[in-house]
């Protein structure tokens, strides 16, 4: 199972001289970037864990990609994304967000039904990786 | 104002006082700008006036019970005509209403003013209402998009792209369980929306409440399929408001994203639907069925430029907006026109893009503009470079009739987006480039590659029957 959320998870995975070239895009823009990980990867998990605060200053893509490096060193089994934020009037919002790590095994989501009456079901997604505790839910666990 | 004009009989609009060409328009004026087509021997000031008039306060004749009113307040005042060029017997004529003519947040009641009563009026040929401005004052008096643009893509956690979307086909005669099975196999293969079609609403093939159940099954299927939250556009509309709130209650006990209502429910059931929407965190996707009757003629109806404004201002999340190389009318800059007034905080007038006035949105959401009808992956190029970013760009025949089955179409689509999105980004010239762009991404993905051996050389190039008539330098008379 492969988890398609960000904006390229439908490619082959970017090479580090791929993701530069969308920092560099996101500097541009001037959207500073930040970066997160998390091992639970629910699709309404909204707040994966920060590596550090949002790079407001920094405008070389290479500094960027060097924290995207470290961050992998630290947490070599977690989900790791990208994210450039728009903060211009009207907007204020993430304008880029995508995968740079993903573990090696994705286990994916079980759908738990539960039947109601009148033929209603209620449906839960439960990542398989929320069985473990954190920090113990993927192979490359750290 | 001459003494004559309160003898009994019938005397000209222009003399009553709705023909001012020294007026200056106030900032809280709502202003309209109309094509007119006066009759043989009706000059076009009359003519102007008379719009005025009757879109405000006159009747055809002289009555006395306007002294005991300020009807100078109330008249709607033309202050300028201007030949359309290149039109013989057209004319643009400016209209300013004041502010007091209408009710605080009510499509309805504007437009019964604006468009009430005097499109059938003798004395035009035709008559159409090409742009307003809606003042400030008046903006702020309505709810706006239930969630708007920002909102939508924070509960989706979608970024930076297009989203993607499809329309279930056939739109009629599947049953509940099959077209359950449409709905998860596009979203499963990588869409973000499927989509009831407008006339999907309760028939005796598919009722109501079973196509919910097996659509949500489809949602819910998909959604742990691909960790990614994904919805279905469950159409709500019926034939009583009581019947659209106890459906879309429904939907959204199922935890439904979004439901769906078409343009035909008017616009007071419209409006209700957005403040539900709001109260409900149900996004509310709009389908603009029937507008064409009365949008497409270039000499009369109403431009949907001025639709997608009343619709911003209603409160709907998305609105199809066009798509301008799909199969159905759309000029690009016009088509342009209609996205700026959906999207932007501030749009200013643009005669190439149709746009007759400044309009200013006070921090009123945006509403997704939806690019639907005979689009495929090979135009992927086209349609980033036509409609940006914030659009929901939706492909039914192009997902679902893919020879190597719907999940394959929905894949193909995805991956041409996200690969043009990603060549964007990289400073490459995705407009000249696209098919190239394409075919390299095709190498890594089956689904797009007979995608593009399926589709790749259909266009429908027509030519396009509204086209803004573009003033190389504006003549007044």
């Amino acid at each position: 199972m492969r988890i398609t959320q960000g904006t390229f998870s439908y490619l082959p995975e970017l090479s580090d001289e791929e993701i530069a070239k969308q920092v560099a895009y996101a500097l541009d823009q001037g959207w500073p970037c930040s970066i997160e990980f998390t091992d639970d990867p629910h699709p309404r998990n909204s707040y994966w864990e920060m590596w550090g605060l949002p790079m407001f200053d920094l405008t070389d893509p290479a500094g960027v990609l060097m924290e995207i490096k470290e961050c992998r060193k630290a947490y070599p089994g977690r989900y790791v994304r990208l994210n450039a934020y728009d903060a211009r009037y009207g907007r204020q919002t993430t304008a880029l967000s995508f995968i740079v790590q993903r573990p090696a095994e994705e286990p994916g989501f079980r759908l738990d039904r539960e039947e109601a009456g009148d033929r209603r079901i209620r449906y839960r997604t439960h990542p398989y990786a929320l069985d473990r505790p954190e920090g113990e839910r993927y192979a490359r666990g750290e | 104002m001459s003494a004559g004009r309160w003898s009994a009989g019938v005397i000209p609009y222009a003399e009553m006082g709705y023909w001012r060409p020294d007026y200056q328009p106030k900032d809280s004026d709502i202003l309209a700008a109309f094509r007119i087509t006066p009759q043989p021997g009706v000059p076009p000031e009359e003519a102007g006036a008379a719009v005025a008039g009757e879109s405000s306060t006159a009747t055809w004749t002289v009555v006395w019970t306007d002294r005991l009113t300020s009807y100078e307040n109330y008249q709607a005042k033309c202050y300028r005509v201007e030949p359309v060029p290149g039109q013989e017997g057209q004319f643009i004529a400016y209209i300013a209403y004041d502010l007091d003519l209408f009710e605080e947040g009510s499509i309805a009641n504007l437009t019964s003013s604006i468009i009430g009563n005097v499109f059938g009026f003798k004395a035009l040929k035709a008559l159409r209402l090409e742009d307003m401005r809606i003042p400030t004052h008046y903006v702020k008096t309505f709810q706006g998009p239930a969630h708007g643009i920002v909102m939508e893509r924070e509960y989706l956690g979608k970024f930076g792209r297009p989203l993607l979307g499809a329309t279930v086909k056939p739109k009629l005669g599947l049953s509940a369980r099959n077209y359950g099975r449409v709905v998860y196999e596009a979203l499963r293969g990588g869409l973000d929306f499927t989509k009831d079609d407008e006339n999907i609403n309760s028939q005796p093939f598919m009722r109501w409440r079973d196509r919910f159940l097996y659509c949500m099954e489809g949602v819910n299927r998909a959604q742990a399929a691909s960790g990614e939250i994904k919805g279905h556009y469950l159409n709500v509309t019926a034939g009583t408001m009581e019947a659209m709130y106890e459906r879309a209650e429904f939907a959204k006990e199922l935890g439904s994203v979004i439901v769906m209502i078409d343009l035909t429910v008017g616009y007071t059931a419209i409006q209700s639907m957005a403040h539900w929407a709001r109260a409900n965190g149900v996004l509310l996707h709009l389908h603009r069925a029937g507008h064409s009757t009365y949008t497409r003629q270039k000499n009369h109806g109403v431009n949907f430029r001025v639709i997608a404004k009343w619709m911003r201002l209603a409160g709907v999340d998305h609105v199809h907006a066009g798509t301008v190389v799909g199969k159905l009318e759309g000029d690009p800059n016009s088509v342009a026109g209609y996205y700026d007034t959906l999207r932007l905080d501030r749009t200013p007038a643009d005669p190439v893009k149709g746009l007759y006035f400044d309009q200013e949105w006070a921090s009123l959401p945006g509403t997704m503009p939806v690019a639907s009808g005979g689009i495929h992956a090979g135009q992927m190029h086209q349609l980033l470079h036509y409609l940006d970013e914030d659009v929901i760009l939706q492909f039914g025949g192009g997902t679902i009739g893919h020879p190597m089955g719907i999940a394959a179409g929905a894949t193909a689509n995805r991956v041409a987006l996200e690969a043009m999105i990603k060549a964007r980004n990289e400073g490459r010239d995705f407009m000249a480039e696209g098919p190239d762009i394409l075919r390299a991404a095709a190498k890594q993905s089956r689904e797009l590659d007979v995608a593009l051996s399926t589709w790749g050389d259909v266009t429908f190039t027509y030519e396009s029957t509204d086209t803004p008539d573009v003033v190389e330098t504006p003549v007044s008379i």
